[in-house]
């Protein structure tokens, strides 16, 4: 539900299955005593790059909304988050 | 020359032709399209055409070459991976979900080669999402091994492989977040490279797994390969991760040979688990070669290798279930709007945008970030990362490359693997080290087995661009082994 992926009844056990085969094998992770080790996430070292803030050309609201399903009077539609009351 | 002769140049040989005026680029790009017009209905390594675009730019290649002022790439004609934007092209990164995109701006990569003066033919087939080893994850259709159009040409940039190995394109870029560009080189029997994260700026590529992704060319020659990754590398301000290191240093010295270098086999890859017994061969006749050309092969060992498909299949589903959240209908792509509220949208939305193998990914990594998992699963991935990539680090004390098969087998059939996603996985073991540790690798063909192309992979340390093209050129020389254009059928 929270990756919001709309499976239909017969996909829970297709992939149930499949997944846990891959958890199986993931598993294996365990076996590693890794208490002092420290994670990596990014794994070349760069430091961040700081750029003035000034205006730089940037897409017309046209371009913008070019790939818009359903733009409306030059925003993009989004579907309704509250009810009406 | 025949028409087909053109569609077998390096970029080398085309270059000389075009400036000596023997041919002209509209000419080279009249060949190529014929033998597409010819070859692509069974290959099909290609989703789309372009022929606004070579029109436009084979015609400002022919101006430039005219008037003496040509570009290193003017007039070659590439082909480009469906996950790299172009201005006014439609791309789909394989997916359903993002049909009839068309990208308001160039990427970085593609951008830097079209100012070198290539000419795009057009947009290749790959995995959707580039999540795969053999382009059967398309949204669209399998590409074809144009070798053995039975056999999958590897993946997930296995349309831009399949077009260098049938010339139907000179030269292709893919992306390799975890063996996507050097896997199906070698399947194809072509040259194939993934450069050091942070050498070629990501800005305008459709991200599957940021820390791991990176863009590479497809060559049919080491020095093709090398000319195109030097031409698209360097500093990008849109790109936070792209390093301000000068792209021509990946030529340093790279033609200098492998006299006195010391090459590492690691052991955990050269008996890796379901190696072909014919692969092994003609790693074992590699090796031979590059000693006999002055190179010492030292053993090494990468002790944590059993563990990185483990690490690899946590991180980087995980950073493809943050990345593909994006696709909720409302600002690009397939979109159920009208459905009766916002949950219904984005679940209609994405139940038929995605493949399987997408939402495959997309649950593992939800499950693997999600709270009460997260230390278990992520976390410990990310400590495994450490200790991958110090295993490479101590490997690198040792030698100056690592040498081993880009695969563990050559081509499989179309089908083989399709039913069990972890079989399909192992097709990466030998190549998704090198993206854990942000290392540059490429495939080079080294012969056969069965008929079918094997790689050579060479892997280098960070920022060793030029020592890994340096051996593979070396071999390339030594064994004679230029990447052949297949007669498809």
């Amino acid at each position: 539900m929270l990756a919001r992926l709309g499976l239909e009844p017969g996909d829970e056990e297709f992939y149930a299955d499949q997944l846990s085969g891959i958890l199986g094998h993931i598993d294996r992770l365990q076996q590693l005593d890794t208490e002092d080790i420290p994670p990596t996430a990014q794994v070349v070292a760069v430091a961040s790059r700081l750029r003035d803030d000034e205006p730089r050309p940037c897409l017309s609201q046209e371009e913008a909304l070019a790939n818009a399903p359903a733009p409306v009077n030059g925003f993009f539609r989004v579907p309704a988050i509250q009810e009406e009351t | 020359m025949t028409s087909d002769d053109l569609t077998r140049l390096t970029i080398t040989e085309a270059s000389r032709l075009l400036r000596l005026g023997s041919i002209s680029s509209a000419d080279l790009v009249t060949a190529h399209v014929d033998r597409i017009e010819r070859l692509d209905k069974h290959v099909k390594a290609y989703l789309r055409f372009t022929p606004e675009l070579w029109e436009k730019q084979a015609e400002e290649a022919d101006r430039r070459i005219r008037q003496g002022d040509a570009p290193a790439l003017a007039g070659i004609p590439l082909a480009v991976k469906d996950v790299l934007c172009v201005r006014g092209v439609e791309t789909t990164a394989g997916s359903q979900i993002l049909r009839g995109f068309k990208p308001p701006y160039t990427g970085t990569a593609v951008g830097r080669l079209f100012e070198a003066g290539a000419v795009m033919l057009g947009v290749t087939n790959c995995d959707e999402f580039a999540m795969g080893s053999s382009t059967e994850n398309s949204g669209y259709f399998p590409t074809r091994n144009p070798w053995d159009l039975q056999r999958v040409p590897g993946g997930s940039s296995g349309g831009s492989a399949a077009a260098v190995a049938s010339g139907e394109a000179m030269i292709a870029l893919g992306t390799d977040t975890g063996g996507s560009i050097r896997q199906p080189a070698a399947l194809c029997g072509v040259v194939g490279m993934k450069p050091t994260y942070g050498r070629v700026s990501r800005y305008g590529l459709i991200a599957f797994a940021s820390s791991l992704d990176q863009i590479g060319p497809f060559a049919r020659s080491v020095d093709d390969a090398a000319i195109v990754l030097s031409l698209m590398s360097g500093l990008d301000p849109l790109d936070a991760t792209s390093s301000d290191r000068p792209g021509m240093e990946v030529l340093n010295n790279f033609g200098a040979g492998v006299k006195g270098m010391r090459l590492g086999v690691p052991r955990e890859y050269y008996d890796v688990k379901g190696i072909e017994p014919g692969v092994k061969d003609a790693i074992d006749a590699a090796l031979f070669i590059l000693r006999q050309a002055g190179a010492e092969i030292v053993d090494v060992s990468l002790p944590h290798t059993d563990y990185g498909l483990a690490a690899y299949y946590i991180i980087a589903p995980a950073e493809c279930s943050s990345n593909l959240a994006r696709f909720d209908g409302v600002r690009y792509g397939l979109s159920e709007i009208d459905a009766p509220n916002i949950t219904e949208e984005y679940l209609q939305t994405r139940r038929n945008g995605f493949g399987t193998e997408v939402r495959r990914r997309v649950m593992l990594g939800t499950y693997a970030l999600s709270s009460g998992y997260y230390d278990a699963y992520y976390l410990k991935a990310q400590k495994v990362r450490t200790l991958i990539k110090r295993d490479f680090d101590q490997a690198f004390q040792k030698c100056d490359a690592i040498v081993s098969a880009t695969s563990p087998t050559v081509a499989f059939p179309i089908g083989a693997k399709t039913q069990d996603p972890l079989s399909m996985y192992l097709c990466d073991v030998l190549t998704l080290g090198g993206n854990l540790a942000g290392l540059p690798g490429i495939s080079v063909p080294c012969g056969t087995a069965d008929g079918l192309p094997v790689g050579l992979q060479v892997l280098g340390p960070q920022w060793g661009e030029n020592v890994v093209l340096r051996v593979a050129r070396a071999y390339e020389e030594a064994s004679e082994m230029k990447a052949e254009v297949a007669g498809v059928v």
